[in-house]
């Protein structure tokens, strides 16, 4: 008779706790059944009516009762709890292929870029980046690089000038004439700068920009003005590129050499940007002329140096495979925004 | 200098191929740019000779020509006014195709039958002389044209540099090419031509050391009706220079050839003597091309009794210039001054063949060679009589020879590598230096002295030697080494960043860099640098860049109104660069220490326009304001670590009035920020709401160090206020009187709501500020609090007249 109650209870219980659906119907479950006056209790407060030899049988039917019960009512509790946060996980999920918020990026000038990566090539070999002015006296873009006045090689040059005599720097040169009238040698170092000339064609701006280098130190010759360079361009290019150096002249070196490099866009075979040569030429360079050393006070038999000058647009134009030199002044952002 | 393979080779004749001579040419240093066939391929076209040449019966200028092609007889009907029996010219046969685009056919033309064709120079892509068909000098009929012209052969065009001046003829050439292949050079000299009359013409020096030596020539009774050979004028047009009368042609020939310039003028209209003198200031001549020059004193000029009649080794003038009816002439062959020719062809803008070779240097030993040259070319076409040469010589003004040493030693370190004495013996020997003396020495090994030939200009030092015998022996041949130097660790300043660092921290910032041209548009800069001092060019290359720019704003406009003008929606742009100011200059050299002159500074500058954030789902675009662009630059100064930075309110005219402040860093002035005037916005063509700002570039690149400041390990407590306050009272008023007032315990202040509205009085705003309060060693108990918020308020209140809400 008891023992049917206790199923009925029982099988009514696990029902109900399957039936409820959030804490709060789980807990009125729990107190109709296991609180101070719900069935399973009154079950056994119902015990002492009992005969003492029914009464162990009895007890331990409903404790048994009671343990199931609360096992249940814990297990479901989880289980309510489990399908709350899937709720609500499900309720947070996002569109992840929608766009993010960014942040507004900015950017550096390709060219700017293309000069600290020469900068650093040679900061690590031990140069220091030296700054100019952009006005210069005909004397030290000119006259202190062993270009007197009425010089052919004035020609190379179409210069902007000032009134007053003073000019726009055709060549980064003037600041290396700077450095050595100010420091004792040894010299070494990398001077990056916005340069002037007077041409404007396909392939002309008159603003652009150079890097020159120089280093000065007790017996410094051409093997290791060869040795400079050709590091230097296979590492700027990070390819084992062929170079040659050709006989050239500039006023301030001898000897002087055009440096042609194999092309970095068809490796020599010939393509439209090496004009089906096969070389680019990437910079002049060559001994510093003992007259451009002694201008600036240093003494031709005890140091001797090299100098090169590159051209920053032109080396940017064969890294980034820019065809236009123009759109470097443009400033479209629809250029400048692929180099971020 | 433009030059045909096969005269070269006429001088020297190394057995290589073509392409190994050019790659020979550059790696010597003569930069070979452009390589061209001297002719079209013509396949079909022969040497014909007319045989009888009668007029078309349809009249006009057109003849009927019977023309021998080796074969037989044809007939050919030919416009070309110089048709003649028995001329030999070019012969295009029937299914020949032309340079033109023509191809020839076997036709009927005015009812008379034509079987091909007779050419003109021009038609056969020979030049661009289409008077009429070619005249050759010689040939066999029926042979092809290309065989009997020899057009199996390239013009090359090489690049020199200013000092190989040597190189500009073929003899020059030949010299460079005989030595890098150790061969000899095949001189082609003229025996001296025998005067025939007495006839001269006297010429005296009154400037030797603006032309030391000058040989003239008369030459009388040419006919100048005789032209050159067509040999002649094909060598010429494969050198790139035009046939224009016998004289000149044989002239220019001599030029080509030698490196000589000459000039020939018409003996008659010579008044009495040549003079060749300085000109006086204010003289004027009239050149050739038809174009007035005004004199200075500084010129040196052929002058004869009534004046000057060329620019020594420029250009000749028109009075005297060589004319079509010319009998007599006067060949000028002369030694110029370099720099004396460079100055003035300069000034006159007169770039000349003759001038590009006297700047360079002329070989002034040269001149009685190319005199008997010239002569005898001229009277081979010309005919005439010869006087003799008549040489006026200043002995002691001609360049002297360079005498120069050369080290072993120094040759050694400079070139490092080693060379032989016997290879450099060698080299010195195939460059025609003369050798004035060798010596074994203990500390320079061998030490060569040499004498530099007369063609050289370049040579004057031992360096000169060290590049020669390099470049002789092939930069290629030299090794390749880096140098060794000691390792120093480098200087890296303590308190300031390099550019880099800060370009990278406004690109952090959202700022694209933008590179834009130093020089500006006068117009525009007056526009964005009101009343400030330009510097200008002197020779600009076009009026919207003529002025330097004073500041960054014309750049960073431009730059803007490109883009928008490319529909763009957003921009943040910023540079760095030098800007210009015209300054007090002196006429000596500079020599200025560390830091930057006045005239040129470094400055920062850069814009903001358009929607805050690109366009996206996230919300409504948002056009970015004044406190958009001065967050961004709260942010730069934090991290430029300026010193107790303010944003003054300002009076620039260039901004907008209400929208604008002045950078202030311990009170010094440091930049700029603000909308810009909306009537410059309209001004410049601009979509409006530009923001701009400009920092002087030594206050943005000093970055001081930062000094670890105890953090107080006390709890903080906030309590926030609402304040009524005139709508004058400023933010920064605020904090400044609450600073005073609670000193360090208020540790941290923000204003978190700026509240207008009808509810309260319209010239007063409501503001809401959140106070921080922080004990330095001790918690700061509800009371202490208190009793710093009622001193804050007071101060507010007598201060400010503040009301709490």
């Amino acid at each position: 008779m008891l023992n049917m109650n206790v199923d009925e209870v029982l099988t009514d219980a696990e029902a109900a706790v399957r039936g409820a659906v959030d804490g709060g119907g789980l807990e009125r479950v729990r107190v109709r059944y296991l609180g101070r006056k719900g069935e399973v209790t009154a079950l056994l407060k119902g015990l002492g009516k009992l005969t003492p030899e029914e009464r162990p049988q009895a007890g331990a039917a409903i404790n048994a009762a009671k343990r199931r019960l609360r096992a249940l009512i814990a297990e479901r509790k989880d289980q309510i709890a489990a399908d709350q946060l899937a709720a609500a996980l499900a309720e947070d999920a996002v569109d992840v292929t929608l766009p993010g918020r960014r942040p507004s990026s900015g950017g550096l000038h390709p060219v700017t870029q293309t000069i600290a990566r020469v900068e650093d090539i040679f900061i690590g070999a031990g140069y220091d980046a030296v700054a100019g002015l952009e006005v210069e006296d005909d004397y030290h873009n000119f006259e202190a690089l062993n270009i007197p006045p009425y010089h052919p090689a004035r020609s190379m040059h179409d210069t902007f000038y000032f009134g007053d005599g003073t000019l726009l720097r055709t060549h980064t040169s003037p600041a290396q004439v700077h450095v050595m009238e100010r420091q004792e040698p040894p010299i070494r170092v990398i001077c990056p700068g916005r340069v002037y000339r007077r041409e404007s064609d396909l392939s002309h701006t008159p603003m652009f920009h150079q890097i020159e280098g120089l280093v000065i130190d007790r017996d410094i010759s051409f093997a290791h003005l060869k040795g400079t360079v050709t590091a230097f361009t296979r590492q700027f290019f990070e390819r084992d590129l062929e170079l040659r150096f050709r006989p050239s002249y500039f006023p301030f070196t001898e000897p002087s050499a055009e440096v042609d490099v194999q092309c970095v866009k068809c490796w020599g075979r010939g393509c439209r940007v090496c004009s089906h040569t096969g070389w680019l030429e990437i910079m002049g360079c060559g001994l510093v002329h003992p007259n451009a050393l002694q201008l600036s006070g240093i003494d031709p038999e005890v140091w001797s140096g090299f100098a090169f000058g590159m051209g920053g647009d032109r080396l940017t134009m064969l890294l980034h495979e820019v065809n236009d030199c123009r759109l470097f002044f443009e400033n479209d952002l629809r250029f400048l925004e692929q180099f971020r | 200098m433009k030059f045909s393979e096969a005269w070269l080779r006429e001088w020297v004749d190394p057995d290589i191929d073509c392409q190994t001579l050019l790659d020979q040419l550059t790696m010597a240093g003569l930069e070979v740019e452009i390589v061209e066939s001297v002719a079209p391929p013509l396949p079909n076209v022969v040497v014909g000779r007319i045989e009888v040449c009668d007029g078309h019966p349809g009249g006009g200028h057109l003849s009927i020509c019977q023309v021998a092609d080796g074969a037989g007889s044809r007939q050919i009907v030919c416009g070309a006014p110089n048709a003649r029996a028995g001329l030999l010219s070019a012969l295009a046969l029937p299914g020949s195709e032309l340079p033109g685009g023509i191809t020839v056919k076997e036709a009927q033309i005015r009812g008379v039958a034509s079987a091909g064709m007779l050419c003109s120079a021009a038609e056969l892509g020979l030049g661009d002389d289409a008077a009429g068909i070619l005249e050759l000098d010689g040939g066999t009929c029926g042979t092809a044209l290309a065989e009997t012209l020899a057009l199996d052969d390239v013009s090359i065009e090489v690049k020199l540099t200013p000092n190989r001046g040597d190189c500009l003829s073929l003899r020059g050439l030949a010299r460079e090419v005989g030595v890098l292949n150790g061969l000899p050079v095949r001189h082609q000299d003229s025996p001296p031509t025998a005067a025939e009359t007495e006839a001269a013409f006297p010429v005296t020096l009154a400037d030797p050391t603006g032309c030391p030596r000058y040989l003239g020539r008369v030459i009388k009774g040419i006919d100048l009706s005789a032209q050159a050979p067509l040999w002649m004028k094909e060598r010429l047009r494969r050198c790139g220079l035009r046939s224009i009368n016998a004289v000149v042609d044989v002239t220019n020939y001599v030029m080509l050839e030698l490196g000589q310039p000459m000039h020939a003028f018409d003996l008659n209209a010579l008044s009495k003597r040549i003079i060749v003198r300085r000109a006086d200031r204010g003289e004027t001549l009239k050149m050739l091309d038809g174009r007035p020059i005004s004199l200075g004193s500084s010129d040196l000029v052929i002058a004869d009794e009534a004046g000057p009649v060329a620019i020594a080794g420029v250009m000749g003038g028109e009075r005297s210039g060589v004319q079509a009816t010319t009998q007599d002439v006067f060949l000028e062959c002369a030694w110029f001054d370099p720099l004396t020719v460079a100055e003035t062809a300069r000034r006159f803008g007169l770039h000349t063949d003759a001038s590009h070779r006297y700047e360079r240097g002329v070989d002034h030993q040269l001149q009685r060679k190319a005199t008997e040259r010239a002569t005898a070319l001229l009277l081979a076409i010309t005919g005439g009589r010869a006087g003799p040469v008549e040489e006026a010589l200043v002995a002691e003004c001609l360049p002297s020879a360079a005498v120069v040493s050369l080290r072993q030693r120094r040759l050694h370190q400079l070139a490092g590598m080693a060379m032989d004495a016997d290879e450099v013996d060698a080299l010195l020997a195939r460059l025609d230096f003369h050798l004035r003396d060798r010596r074994e020495t203990d500390d320079d090994g061998v030490v060569w002295t040499i004498a530099a030939p007369s063609h050289r200009f370049d040579i004057g030092i031992e360096a000169d030697l060290v590049e020669e015998v390099c470049r002789i022996h092939g930069y290629d041949n030299i090794p390749s080494q880096t140098p060794k130097a000691a390792l120093h660790p480098r200087h890296k300043p303590l308190e300031q960043s390099g550019e880099r660092e800060l370009k990278a921290q406004l690109a952090a910032l959202g700022f694209q860099e933008v590179i834009t041209y130093s020089f500006v548009d006068p117009a525009r800069q007056a526009l964005l640098d009101p009343g400030g001092e330009v510097l200008a060019l002197a020779n600009p290359m076009s009026s919207d860049q003529s002025v330097m720019r004073a500041n960054l704003l014309p750049g960073l406009v431009e730059s803007l109104r490109f883009n928008q003008n490319r529909q763009q929606r957003r921009a943040q742009l910023f540079e760095l660069g030098l800007c210009f100011r015209p300054a007090q200059r002196s006429a000596e050299p500079r020599n200025e220490g560390p830091g930057q002159p006045l005239d040129q500074v470094l400055l920062l500058g850069g814009l903001m326009w358009g929607e805050r954030a690109p366009e996206s789902w996230h919300g409504e675009p948002v056009a970015a304001d004044f406190f958009d662009l001065k967050g961004a630059i709260e942010r730069l100064l934090e991290w430029t670590g300026a010193k107790n930075p303010k944003f003054a309110p300002s009076n620039d005219p260039v901004l907008h009035p209400g929208q604008q402040a002045s950078l202030l860093s311990e009170g010094r002035p440091i930049g700029r920020i603000g909308r810009l005037h909306p009537r410059i916005e309209s001004k410049l063509e601009l979509a409006s709401g530009v923001l701009v700002f400009e920092v002087e570039g030594d206050a943005a690149l000093s970055r001081p160090l930062r000094r670890f400041v105890e953090i107080p390990n006390t709890p903080r407590a906030r309590r926030d206020l609402a304040l009524l306050v005139d709508e004058s009272v400023t933010a920064d008023s605020v904090r400044e009187t609450l600073s005073k007032a609670l000193g360090a315990t208020l540790r941290d202040l923000t204003l978190f709501d700026v509240y207008r509205s009808k509810h309260i009085d319209s010239n007063k705003k409501s503001l809401a500020v959140g106070l921080t309060f922080q004990g330095a060693s001790s918690t700061l108990t509800d009371q202490d609090i208190a009793v710093w918020m009622s001193r804050g308020i007071e101060a507010l209140q007598s201060e400010l007249g503040a009301q709490l809400r």
